[in-house]
């Protein structure tokens, strides 16, 4: 009966002989553990090398590249700077309207261009409207990691109504190609005004349920509080952003502190995580500024929309795009956090150079020190606070 | 500060290790000696006037007349300022010094600038490719890339 | 015919009684799940096959049936596939203590409860031998993890029951349905069929003890809170990981029908079993069976509600819970009920 068995026949026999990827030997009550490319929860193709010592995490390596498209090669073979906005998309495919955005912003800088007004509250208003989306499907997956599986769903029926918002607009629902430089690709349409303030009135009370479902239930907070500590410190060396970089409770929003667009013309607040159920930085921290930011962006949205002025959005776009020689790094703030495009052009047509400064690839690499000495379980939830969206940390 | 002041204190402090600068440009940039970039870094980071503690972006490029960079975009939180710093190295030995102790989040953006573009970066302590393969041929951003014809034996069809 | 053959063949039909209605209540449970958990997440499960799915469940069993048997080349084949009968047998062996009603039960043994306690530790056994047979070290997580955690509860669950048997006396299922007979108010839930003063006095207690026997019983039913045995999020399906087809769908029935053993023990325990509430009215054999499976739906009801709000404890917190929460509460209840009994009776 044996024959017909393949049995591996790479066993190590002597301790020192088993590595990890990075090179560290494994004491003999070690093991090495792999939370795979697939995975239920790792929210794409990543994969965790883990080092365990029974429950507890030694060390974690994180493997990324299964999603790799090298999209700054593809920009590069382009030959118009508009062409590269379908890329800039995909690569975080759950928030593409800030992408566009940041992309747009870059090569205007860099052209110096200025768009009409009209313009900038459209483009204020997708950005927030994606920002809601992505968070919400943040919040919903970060549920299910903890094993509730009904806040979800809740998340995802709210997300449909923005989705439809988005359809009416420029006909897609996930991959817009709405932002373009110099403008936007269709104006709004007559209705959208009312649908996005009916969804305004629509979308508050939820969030009451679902902070009152998820957030606030004791057996989410026993399991979130005091895990995954990120120290200021830590953040900052470390250049996290976004909500990761708030939770720690520094208080840092590029669009307030590095402004861009219209915000400075609009009133919110920026959300700082306080350390209310635990200390500043652990996962439930992550979680209660995503779901305040909600809160902001819909007050944000409600501004917009009293205060968009008339216009023609068609009107700054350029016919030829061709800058002369000269670069620019201009961030903004998505969801996840600061996306930087770096772009320099050689006086072609086509770009010379386009790197994009992904927020999750850097957050993901604060993954280790934040899960040292963390349980197995905790780990995947600490995955699911960082919000990584792979199409971004792999390009 | 200024990217002018900026400019003034570096050259006063570390002499002929500042190579050009450009401070009219839309973004001023400073090069500096890619074998000391480590130093100034540090300085960059610790010294109270300047803080710069957000290592914003830190990419790879390839000059196309045989010289790969590396570009660095250093801001600060506290004093609002930015600038940027350049190093390069020529393309058949290309070695910078790495930044990752002076910045955390330097080591993942040295590893992708090494397998893009084959830099590399002394005293960073895990250097391997991050997004290709751990066995891929070759360092696809560069201009003169060509995509190999086969992968471990497999035909590639574009 | 043979007397002993005959004999023999009664108790082999009356046993596999149960069997038959494990496997009719398999699917309506199935099909119970399904529907309230869409309803509870804002959706409407399947609605296509059979009028609003109801043979969805059927159309579950045939693709588990056909599927193809797989079994990892390195894993150790004889305990892989013991394994879930293991736990099946654990599991169905619970059901010869039940009384569904005052005419059946399978084995009218006066061990009763204690029999149960005993016979639920088969499936710790056959839970690690399928983590460890399949050679996966997510399954082997996720046995010990639900070793742990099995055994851990039923300490809980012992205590509570032993409450109950302190109360009237018996550890035989059947004699303690008898003894609540007579209408809700006899039911040990609020106080037992015992005088007013003790009555009042057990009230907050037995109140207390059930909650904690309905707490611990999810847990030995690996149900969320409690399910990090079978966390999908995190091990992948835990020790079910490398089980496919038949083998996965045994496991699944022997959920269901430990769910169903521990709410029927906790119904019979302290709902009164098959007596009904009203007393004389709506009472006799058959009704019997009625009430006993009702009673248990609606536990079950509540079962599926929790898994479907709650999210899931870690190991350690629910390790936690059980020796530092529930045991020393159990441990207040079960001295003032004895107290309370000394005093009074």
């Amino acid at each position: 009966m044996t024959e017909s068995r393949v049995l591996p026949t790479n066993y190590v026999t002597k301790p020192e002989d088993l590595k990890t990827s990075s090179g560290r030997t494994l004491r003999t009550d070690e093991m090495i553990i792999n939370m795979g490319p697939q995975h239920p929860s790792t929210h794409g193709v990543l994969r965790l090398e883990i080092v365990v010592d029974g429950e507890i995490i030694v060390d974690v390596i994180p493997h990324i590249g299964y999603l790799h498209r090298c999209f700054e090669k593809h920009a590069e073979h382009m030959t118009n700077y508009q062409q590269v906005i379908p890329y800039v998309d995909r690569m975080d495919y759950v928030s593409s309207m800030n992408n566009d955005l940041g992309y747009a912003l870059a090569v205007e800088r860099m052209l110096k261009i200025e768009v009409p007004e009209r313009v900038e509250y459209i483009r204020v208003i997708m950005a927030e409207l994606q920002r809601i989306a992505s968070h919400l499907i943040a919040v919903g997956t970060f549920g299910i990691d903890s094993g509730a599986f009904t806040p979800f769903l809740y998340a995802f029926r709210d997300r449909e109504f923005i989705l439809d918002l988005f359809e009416m607009t420029c006909g897609a629902r996930l991959l817009y190609n709405y932002v373009w430089v110099g403008g936007v690709s269709h104006d709004l349409p007559p209705t959208f005004i009312d649908k996005a303030k009916e969804f305004c009135k629509y979308f508050k009370p939820r969030l009451v349920d679902f902070n009152n479902l998820l957030t606030f239930n004791e057996i989410f907070v026993k399991r979130n509080a005091k895990v995954g500590v990120l120290p200021r410190e830590v953040a900052i060396n470390y250049a996290c952003s976004g909500p990761m970089l708030r939770a720690s409770g520094v208080d840092w929003d590029l669009r307030r502190d590095d402004p861009y667009s219209v915000y400075h013309k609009l009133e919110w607040d920026v959300v700082v995580g306080k350390g209310e159920v635990g200390t500043a930085g652990d996962c439930w921290d992550r979680h209660i500024v995503r779901m305040r930011e909600m809160e902001q962006s819909v007050r944000i949205i409600e501004q917009a929309l009293d205060a968009i002025p008339e216009g023609n959005v068609q009107a700054a776009i350029p016919k030829r795009i061709r800058p002369d020689h000269s670069e620019v790094y201009v961030r903004t703030e998505t969801p996840r956090g600061e996306l930087g495009f770096y772009v320099v052009s050689d006086g072609t047509a086509s770009p010379y150079r386009v790197k994009a400064r992904a927020p999750a690839f850097v957050n993901l690499s604060v993954l280790p020190e934040i899960s040292r000495g963390a349980m197995l379980a905790d780990l995947v939830l600490i995955v699911g606070s960082v919000d990584i969206v792979l199409g971004e940390v792999d390009r | 500060m200024s990217p002018q002041e900026i400019h003034d204190n570096l050259k006063a402090k570390f002499g002929d290790a500042i190579l050009e600068a450009k401070l009219d440009a839309l973004q001023p940039w400073i090069r500096v000696d890619d074998h000391r970039i480590k130093e100034i870094c540090l300085f960059l980071h610790d010294e109270p006037t300047f803080q710069f503690d957000y290592l914003m972006c830190l990419s790879g490029i390839d000059y196309n007349n045989g010289t790969l960079g590396a570009v660095y975009h250093l801001s600060s939180m506290s004093h609002k300022h930015k600038i940027v710093l350049k190093a390069t190295c020529p393309k058949d030995n290309p070695r910078i010094q790495s930044v990752s102790s002076v910045w955390g989040t330097a080591n993942w953006h040295e590893r992708e600038a090494y397998d893009m573009y084959g830099i590399v970066f002394d005293e960073h302590p895990d250097l391997r490719r991050i997004l290709c393969p751990d066995d891929y041929p070759g360092f696809p951003l560069r201009k003169d890339f060509k995509v190999p014809e086969f992968y471990n034996g497999m035909k590639v069809p574009y | 015919m043979n007397p002993t053959l005959e004999s023999l063949i009664i108790t082999v039909l009356l046993s596999a009684l149960p069997l038959v209605f494990i496997l009719v209540y398999a699917l309506v449970t199935l099909y119970l799940e399904m529907k309230v958990a869409a309803h509870i997440q804002d959706r409407v499960a399947y609605m296509r096959t059979g009028w609003h799915g109801v043979l969805q469940p059927f159309a579950d069993i045939l693709k588990l049936l056909q599927k193809e048997d797989t079994i990892p080349a390195a894993a150790d084949r004889f305990l892989f596939i013991l394994a879930p009968y293991i736990v099946f047998v654990g599991t169905y062996a619970a059901f010869a203590i039940i009384p569904f009603t005052d005419a059946y039960i399978g084995s009218n043994i006066h061990l009763g409860v204690f029999f149960l306690i005993g016979v639920s530790s088969l499936v710790v056994i056959g839970i690690l031998m399928g983590g460890w047979a399949s050679n996966n070290k997510w399954s082997i997580f996720g046995a010990i993890r639900s070793a742990a955690q099995m055994i851990s509860y039923e300490i809980p669950t012992a205590l509570a029951v032993l409450i109950v048997v302190m109360i009237t006396g018996s550890l035989n299922l059947q004699e303690i349905t008898k003894f609540q007979d007579g209408g809700i108010q006899n039911w040990i839930l609020f106080g037992g069929p015992l005088p007013l003063l003790t009555k009042l006095l057990l009230l907050p207690f037995t109140l207390l003890t059930f909650l904690i026997l309905f707490t611990a019983s999810l847990a030995e039913v690996n149900r969320t809170p409690f399910d990090l045995p079978e966390a999908e999020s995190e091990l992948v399906q835990g020790f079910n990981t490398e089980y496919s087809g038949m083998r996965f769908a045994m496991f699944y029935l022997a959920e269901y029908a430990n769910m169903f053993v521990v709410s029927a023990v906790a119904v019979a325990l302290f709902l009164g079993g098959w007596s009904s509430p009203f007393g004389e009215f709506m009472s006799g054999p058959v009704w019997g069976a009625f009430w006993l499976i009702g009673k248990a739906m609606v536990f079950i009801f509540l079962q599926i509600w929790i898994r479907w709000t709650l999210p899931r404890l870690r190991v350690d917190q629910l390790m936690y819970t059980s020796w530092k929460v529930l045991m020393p509460f159990l441990f207040v209840c079960l001295f003032a009920v004895g107290l309370i009994l000394v005093l009074t009776v």
